[in-house]
């Protein structure tokens, strides 16, 4: 079989941006051949933005926003979406704030509509009823994703290992059901003019439109809502080494399961792309380190994952391995800081590199068929590199990588810097826990 | 704040575009294999997707899982390559292959970049001509499932699954088990199982090969010929669908999960199978009782009450009668009023005809939603290849619009009388016995039966 490295391929989102008057971020991208648009709204705030004692209020927040608006009443979003065929919904994560819409493209304006009556006019129709009703639908967000799911609750004991008690990413994005029952409706009123104003926000048209007309539309609906006050900076207390805590948590699980955490360099800093592909060379398919070795060749796991959770004030690498039935935690925490050792101390193969970057290479392109998934990324990019046409510098970042690189940054963030490890065990079983070293 | 231009009324919005619907091109192989092609310009990507026309469906129930085990075993050794070595190739190539088993069907999904496209062709032609199953890998990807069945038993979700399997087509019956089978059943499956399904099936008569993506046609089929020009042809063997199942009256099956903070809740019965005239009605009910965000269930359950993060239902459609299913996680205390509401909501959409303004909702959400179903290579891939499997003919994407706006309030009605059967439903819940028990005993439903 022949090798031929292939001309690297080159990810075009040509676009134009704009900003208005009142600081709102306007990134138009057109692509005619889409019968489709995407609108793609990112407020700038997230779980990092909440105070201890009002956790998940961001992620409550954005349930509130498909409640209606003073000149769309409850239950009109969804069901004029639907009616053009359209779909919509809104994520939130520490960072940041996300809605959109995707919808045949001649009916774009219905969307703009829609967001520019939410982003002005939402206080108008925030009743306590609609509060205590999503507030509900919330908290069963949390029992089913979470507190009713195997496994579900390592992840939040995780962050607050790995973080003091006053840094905003020490809590989850859902919150507790404590701080989820405090909020008020003055937390809703108070949120809204400190975060949603348009200052804080950008916006992506992304799709078959044409963009001499989109730009005047979205003046005209979203052009008039005033500008806020600049949002709070974030105060995060600097994280401090987390050497050698080690956790237990019982659930109702069959096998055990071990994760293994670490602080890493933030979003786009030295060393993120490093990471992305020191856990796709740990963790991605059969051939992947760790699954050969615990998987494949010593059959002492069911599975094994790893990534870089790529974060603004500092990211989280993670490795988590679920045992075979019976198999004592610390023989794969072994196992898996020995392939860290080894990559760190240069025995990293250039085939091995070569599979990361290609990998990442198809992941990227992929990515970019969905309309919706480009105008996320552009809106992602204007968001963490300040730069909505980063798309090709972020490619480069990896397909630059080599052997050298990744070696020296796995040594100083997962070598030199042993993590937090936290072993998920069924009830009783202790001595399956990892006690090493 | 007040506004300058008049947001009173939503803007209006114009007819929608024509969708112009991929054109398939279709060719031969002198193996047997039929070949449909659809050429993509734009990014450089290919997406095949090659399907064999056997599935779980093919499996006796004390060998569940078997059509899912040989799925997961065609990449674990070849004539060529170990399992690690094929994982490399692939690899290296930036290559996807992922190989699924469905009821009907197994399918290998390859996606590759343009340029690494004829190498990628020959792991494909490799896994599907020329697997060796390894007797040391089978004993490993069978210890894995084991343990992957006992892990997944601690999901609420799969536990009601596998029980509204188990009682909605009742013993002896293809689909009352698992895709992935049953602790049992893999117990039962070695490597002369695996062959033998690989033997019968995989034959390039008994399969076709959809390509999508930045290629002609001039330039694919002599790759193709040369890659699979060595797979073998022999005389297929159809699999007949499974029959429709002996409808019981409704009871309420109940597992226990002490102290859970939630019932996962799953009602439902046998109902159509693909190729039903009444596709049409049944896709746009579906979309009213269960399967938009402004549903009737998801309105009930979640917006009006809080009782769940979201309520739904869908057909599960195969050759044979799949399942209809209705499903939600509700907190604990309010299990019977949400089962309560389900059957309610049920019988509603049989007794009453649909208004009008919800039925036309229902059936632009599905008709205009149609291009963001053919969005990417893999996305059409799959498309073509179920229109292929099911026979829905060369025209189904053509009319598929104007199918579903024809839909009427009739129709619709028609459809949940044939195909909703409140008074023969499977209701599950899995729950906290010991504070649900009493409430759904009382609700009248029929009897509860704990498993």
């Amino acid at each position: 079989m022949s090798t031929q490295r292939a001309a690297p391929v080159r990810v075009d989102l040509p676009h134009e941006v704009h900003t208005l008057a009142n600081g709102l971020r306007v990134i138009v991208h057109e692509d005619p051949s889409v019968p489709l648009v995407a609108v793609n709204l990112w407020y700038h705030v997230g779980s990092k933005n909440e105070r201890p004692g009002r956790t998940g209020f961001a992620h409550l927040f954005e349930h509130l926003m498909f409640e209606g608006s003073a000149h769309a009443p409850e239950g009109m979003f969804d069901a004029l979406l639907e009616s053009v065929g359209g779909v919509n919904n809104g994520s939130t994560s520490s960072d940041r704030t996300n809605y959109y819409e995707m919808l045949p493209a001649h009916a774009l304006e219905l969307a703009l509509w829609l967001e520019a009556d939410r982003m002005g006019w939402l206080l108008p129709a925030m009743t306590q009823e609609k509060l205590d009703a999503q507030r509900d639908v919330v908290k069963n967000e949390r029992r089913q994703s979470y507190e009713n799911r195997p496994y579900g609750l390592a992840f939040e004991t995780i962050l607050a290992a790995l973080y003091p008690p006053e840094h905003p990413y020490s809590w989850p994005v859902i919150g507790s059901m404590a701080d989820l029952d405090a909020a008020t409706l003055e937390d809703v009123h108070d949120f809204f003019r400190t975060y949603y104003a348009p200052n804080n926000a950008s916006l992506v048209v992304a799709g078959g439109v044409n963009g001499a007309q989109v730009l005047p539309l979205v003046e005209r609906y979203f052009g008039e809502i005033p500008r806020g006050p600049e949002a709070p900076e974030v105060q995060a207390p600097p994280v401090e080494a987390v050497a050698g805590r080690r956790l237990i948590l019982e659930d109702d699980v069959r096998l055990p399961r071990l994760y293994l955490a670490w602080h890493s360099p933030a979003y786009f800093a030295e060393g993120d792309a490093e990471l992305d592909a020191a856990a796709t060379i740990l963790a991605e398919g059969k051939a992947s380190r760790l699954h050969r070795a615990l998987v494949y060749e010593r059959g002492v796991a069911q599975d094994v994952q790893a990534f870089q959770d790529s974060r603004k004030l500092g990211s989280i690498f993670l490795i988590v391995a679920t045992a075979r039935p019976e198999v004592p935690l610390a023989e794969l925490e072994r196992e898996t800081m020995r392939q860290l050792e080894a990559i760190a101390a240069g025995e990293l193969a250039p085939a091995e590199v070569e599979r990361a970057r290609n990998r990442i290479e198809t992941a990227f392109v992929d990515e970019l068929q969905h309309i919706l998934g480009r105008a996320d990324r552009l809106n992602l990019y204007a968001y963490y590199t300040g730069d909505p046409g980063f798309a090709n510098a972020d490619l480069e970042r990896y397909l630059r990588l080599e052997a050298g690189s990744i070696a020296a940054t796995v040594r100083r963030w997962l070598v030199d810097a042993p993590p937090v490890v936290l072993s998920v065990v069924p009830r009783g079983r202790w001595d399956l826990a990892s006690s090493m070293p | 704040m007040r506004s300058t231009i008049d947001r009173a009324a939503p803007p209006t919005v114009g007819p929608p575009p024509a969708i112009v619907p991929p054109a398939v091109e279709r060719h031969g192989l002198d193996n047997g294999l039929q070949v449909l092609v659809v050429r993509r310009p734009g990014l450089p990507i290919v997406d095949l997707r090659l399907v064999i026309r056997a599935g779980a469906a093919a499996d006796a129930p004390e060998r569940a899982g078997r059509a899912s085990l040989v799925a997961e075993m065609l990449d674990e050794g070849t004539e060529r390559y170990s399992a690690i070595e094929l994982a490399e190739e692939l690899d290296r190539l930036g290559a996807e292959l992922e190989i699924t088993a469905t009821w009907d069907a197994i399918n290998l999904s390859l996606h590759v970049l343009r340029p690494r496209l004829e190498p990628a062709l020959d792991l494909l032609a490799e896994v599907v001509a020329r697997p060796t199953f390894p007797e040391a890998e089978v004993r490993r990807v069978r210890e894995e499932r084991l343990a992957d069945l006992a892990r997944q038993r601690q999901e609420p979700r799969y536990l009601a699954h596998e029980t509204f399997s188990a009682v909605a087509y009742g013993p002896g019956h293809p689909y009352a088990a698992t895709l992935s089978g049953s602790p049992e059943s893999v117990q039962n499956i070695g490597r002369e199982e695996i062959a033998s399904f690989y033997h019968q099936h995989f034959r390039p008569g008994n399969a076709f090969l959809v390509v999508v993506g930045d290629i002609d046609a001039a330039d694919l089929l002599p790759l193709l010929d040369r890659a699979f020009g060595g797979w073998a042809p022999a005389m297929p063997m159809p699999v007949a669908p499974p029959d429709r199942p002996v409808a019981r009256p409704s009871t309420i099956f109940l597992v226990d999960r002490p102290g859970a903070a939630q019932s996962e809740i799953q009602v439902g019965h046998a109902a159509a199978p693909r190729t039903t005239p009444d596709f049409f009605p049944l896709i746009v009910l579906n979309t009213i009782l269960g399967g938009a965000f402004t549903s009737r269930l998801n309105m009930a359950l979640r917006e009006e009450r809080g009782y769940t993060y979201g309520a739904g239902s869908r057909f599960e459609f195969r050759l044979g009668p799949g399942p209809f299913i209705a499903s939600s996680a509700v907190f604990t205390d309010v299990t019977d009023d949400a089962l309560r509401i389900f059957a309610a909501e049920i019988r509603r959409i049989r007794d009453e005809a649909v208004p009008a303004d919800e039925l036309e909702r229902a059936r632009n959400y599905v008709a205009l939603g149609l291009p963001r179903q053919l969005e990417t290579t893999a996305q059409i891939a799959r498309t073509i290849a179920d229109i292929e499997l099911y026979g829905l003919g060369e025209d189904y994407l053509a009319r598929f619009i104007e199918r579903v706006r024809a839909v009427t309030a009739e129709e619709v009605l028609r459809a949940a009388r044939s195909y909703l059967d409140p008074d023969h439903m499977a209701l599950v819940v899995v729950g906290d016995r010991a504070r649900i028990e009493e409430p759904l005993r009382a609700l009248g439903l029929g009897p509860v039966e704990v498993r």
